[in-house]
């Protein structure tokens, strides 16, 4: 053990030789992630996530019992097109403040002007069955026979919950099934025009907004497609569209 | 330049470290114990946790292993924590409820015990009250339905008058006085190293057997979401454990005589939520559930599939449950049993290891 901690201290003082090359003059800064989570105003966090009653875009009332989700490939892009990539991907459980946060491990970029990219789930590369230990034991592996890989979104809830007949929805998104043995990739790639200031150290807010889940290009009707959806085709396709417009970028704090 | 001389202080302390931390060469310095860790879990999963304070020993283990089984640990001396977790049950209890010291009865069905270093948030119990392996092990002794002790002073006394336990003591954790932080550690390392990776469905994910059409059709039940869809909270081939432990209501009861989560939380949301069990060795662990209401599979599948009933809390993942559940037909319902039982494995319970000698 004390060797391991050792060889760590090791690297990490060589990499730091590397990494600070004495003729580049543009100071640089280290980035951290901290995705926030809201129903249109509303900010939802452990606290009220299960008690906040809120209305979708097609006017259904409900309740939410638990958002988990998978984002990867963080990417800064400054303003003459240089695309800084960050390592490592992100999931959170919004049910669990300590997953908000993400500091990817080798991340000084120079201060500068940038754009935010970053993969909603795995793209095709990176979705391995059964590839990456902390997913699985966050019981997050999307079935074989829809294609394998992991959930991307895994958002349960209820419906109708002002009515008698409140009826449960399990919005759950990965790989879309075609038919038995043709699958289709499903990541999206969101594309955050925000520019993003980075003068030193900083936090980069990225705000997730539920309600667009529900909203945009795709009114969803939950009376129609409330669950099973994991198999369904188009529902899996809509929800990729609607993704697109879940994400903003907040506030930036150094 | 400097960076060498940051690395050498650096070197210099740690090298310190270790020395000062070296034991008198008299003491008896106990041997480190190697868990026995299936190689589908260790491609699978994250590592098991065991705390930096209780690392596990041979000696510890042994140890922990006799006390288990030793019904010193109780009042009269009747009953022992082997007495509700027999290893032929998976370390599970047959009864209902299972029977204390005084004949009383407790609230809920005996839990099974193994592959608990991967219950990584390290909640015990149905409704996950205890934090940790140690704390757990401290209530059973002095619970009035289990081991029936007061406190812990008289077994710690019994403990330290008897002719063998002071030595096995000192040989585990090199110290004389037996305490009940000691017995309790003892006792979880014994508990961490009852591992089960072994069942039919193990070999299969190994490539050393193949499954039955009737279990093979039962694994897509598991993991059809418009079938079974079990694999939300009961894991799936990369999650071996076959539990998500997590809290869930499962959709038993329409109002609640025991709270489980919500009585520990105090958050009405949390009523009627246990534990997620796994479903290996099921073979071994009837009756099932938090209260053992269920004697058969064949109940708990019915359950599943009609008997599903609404609450205020009940998990989203229920689907159908104004028509009792996804009513599974009765060739999914035998295939479903079918494949659950692969996930038992008989080297677990007949592990010598895991046996009184
Ligand atoms: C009289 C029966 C009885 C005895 C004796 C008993 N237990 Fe238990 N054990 C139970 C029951 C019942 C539960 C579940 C109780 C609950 O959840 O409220 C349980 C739960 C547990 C759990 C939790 C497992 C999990 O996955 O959360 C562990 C660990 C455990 N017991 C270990 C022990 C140890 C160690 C001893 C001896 C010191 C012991 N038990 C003695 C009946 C017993
Ligand atoms: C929403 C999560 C969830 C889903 C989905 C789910 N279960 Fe469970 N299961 C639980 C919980 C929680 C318990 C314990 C409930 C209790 O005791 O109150 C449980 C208990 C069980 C038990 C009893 C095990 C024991 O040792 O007592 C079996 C068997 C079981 N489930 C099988 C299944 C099967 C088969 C399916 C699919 C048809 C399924 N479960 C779907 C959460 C779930």
């Amino acid at each position: 053990m004390k060797r391991t901690i050792l060889l760590l201290i090791l690297a990490s003082l060589s990499f730091a030789c590397h990494e600070d090359p004495d003729d580049n003059t543009t100071p640089l800064a280290s980035i951290a992630f901290n995705f926030t989570h809201h129903w249109d105003d509303t900010l939802i966090n452990s606290t009220n996530l299960q008690t906040e009653i809120v209305t979708n875009e097609n006017g259904e009332v409900i309740s939410m019992s638990r958002i988990r989700y998978l984002v990867s490939r963080f990417q800064l892009i400054n303003t003459s097109g240089d695309v800084y990539t960050f390592d490592g991907y992100k999931f959170t459980d919004v049910s669990d403040e300590t997953t908000y946060n993400f500091t990817p491990e080798i991340n000084n970029i120079p201060t500068g002007t940038y754009t935010l990219r970053f993969i909603w789930g795995f793209n095709e590369a990176d979705n391995m069955d059964g590839a990456y230990q902390d997913l699985n034991t966050e019981n997050w592996s999307w079935p074989a026979n829809l294609g394998g890989g992991y959930h991307f979104l895994q958002f349960d809830g209820m419906y109708n919950v002002d009515t008698t007949a409140s009826s449960p929805f399990n919005y759950h998104n990965g790989t879309a099934r075609v038919s038995d043995g043709v699958f289709e990739q499903n990541f999206a790639v969101i594309n955050l025009d925000t520019p993003i200031l980075i003068s030193s150290d900083a936090s980069i807010e990225v705000k997730m907004n539920i309600a667009e889940f529900f909203k945009n290009p795709n009114t969803w009707d939950l009376n129609v497609l409330d669950t099973p959806l994991m198999p369904n085709y188009d529902a899996q396709k809509m929800m990729q569209e609607n993704v697109m417009s879940v994400f903003t970028i907040g506030e930036i704090s150094f | 330049m400097r960076y060498w001389i940051a690395l050498c202080s650096i070197v210099l302390v740690v090298l310190s470290c270790s020395k000062s931390d070296e034991t008198p060469a008299s003491a008896y310095v106990p041997i480190p114990y190697q868990l026995d860790i299936p190689t589908l879990f260790q491609e699978k999963l994250i590592d098991p946790i065991i705390p930096i304070n209780n690392p596990l020993t041979v000696e510890g283990v042994a140890l922990g292993k006799r006390l288990f089984f030793d019904r010193i640990l109780s009042i009269d001396n009747t009953k022992a924590c082997a007495s509700c977790h027999l290893p032929q049950q998976a370390f599970s209890d047959p009864n209902q409820l299972s029977v204390g010291v005084s004949g009383g009865l407790g609230s809920r069905n005996s839990m099974p015990l193994f592959n608990l270093a991967w219950n990584f948030d390290d909640k015990y119990f149905w409704d996950g009250h205890a934090l940790g392996l140690e704390q757990q092990a401290l209530e059973p002794v002095i619970d009035p339905n289990e081991l029936g002790h007061s406190d812990w002073s008289s077994v710690e006394q019994k403990l330290n008058n008897h002719p063998e336990y002071p030595t096995l003591f000192n040989q585990a954790f090199g110290v004389s006085t037996i305490t009940k932080e000691l017995v309790t550690k003892a006792i979880a390392q014994f508990e961490r190293t009852l591992i089960s990776g072994n069942s039919k469905f193990d070999k299969f994910l190994n490539g050393e057997v193949t499954l039955t059409p009737q279990e093979q059709n039962g694994f897509d039940v598991f993991m059809d979401e418009t079938r079974g869809d079990c694999f939300h909270c009961h894991g799936n081939p990369n999650n071996p454990l076959w539990t998500d432990n997590q809290f869930h209501n499962n959709g038993l009861d329409a109002s609640f005589t025991d709270l489980g989560l919500g009585e520990v939380t105090g958050n009405p949301n949390d009523n009627g939520k246990f534990r997620s069990p796994s479903l290996r060795n099921l073979a071994y662990t009837a009756p099932y559930m938090h209260d053992g209401r269920f004697a058969t599979l064949d109940e708990v599948i019915e359950q599943y599939s009609t008997g599903l009933k609404a609450s205020s809390t009940i998990d989203p993942l229920m689907k159908k449950v104004d028509q009792g559940g996804v009513n599974l037909s009765d060739q999914d319902k035998a295939d479903l049993k079918a494949f659950l039982l692969t996930l038992s494995d008989p080297s677990f319970i007949n592990n010598p290891a895991f046996l009184p000698q």
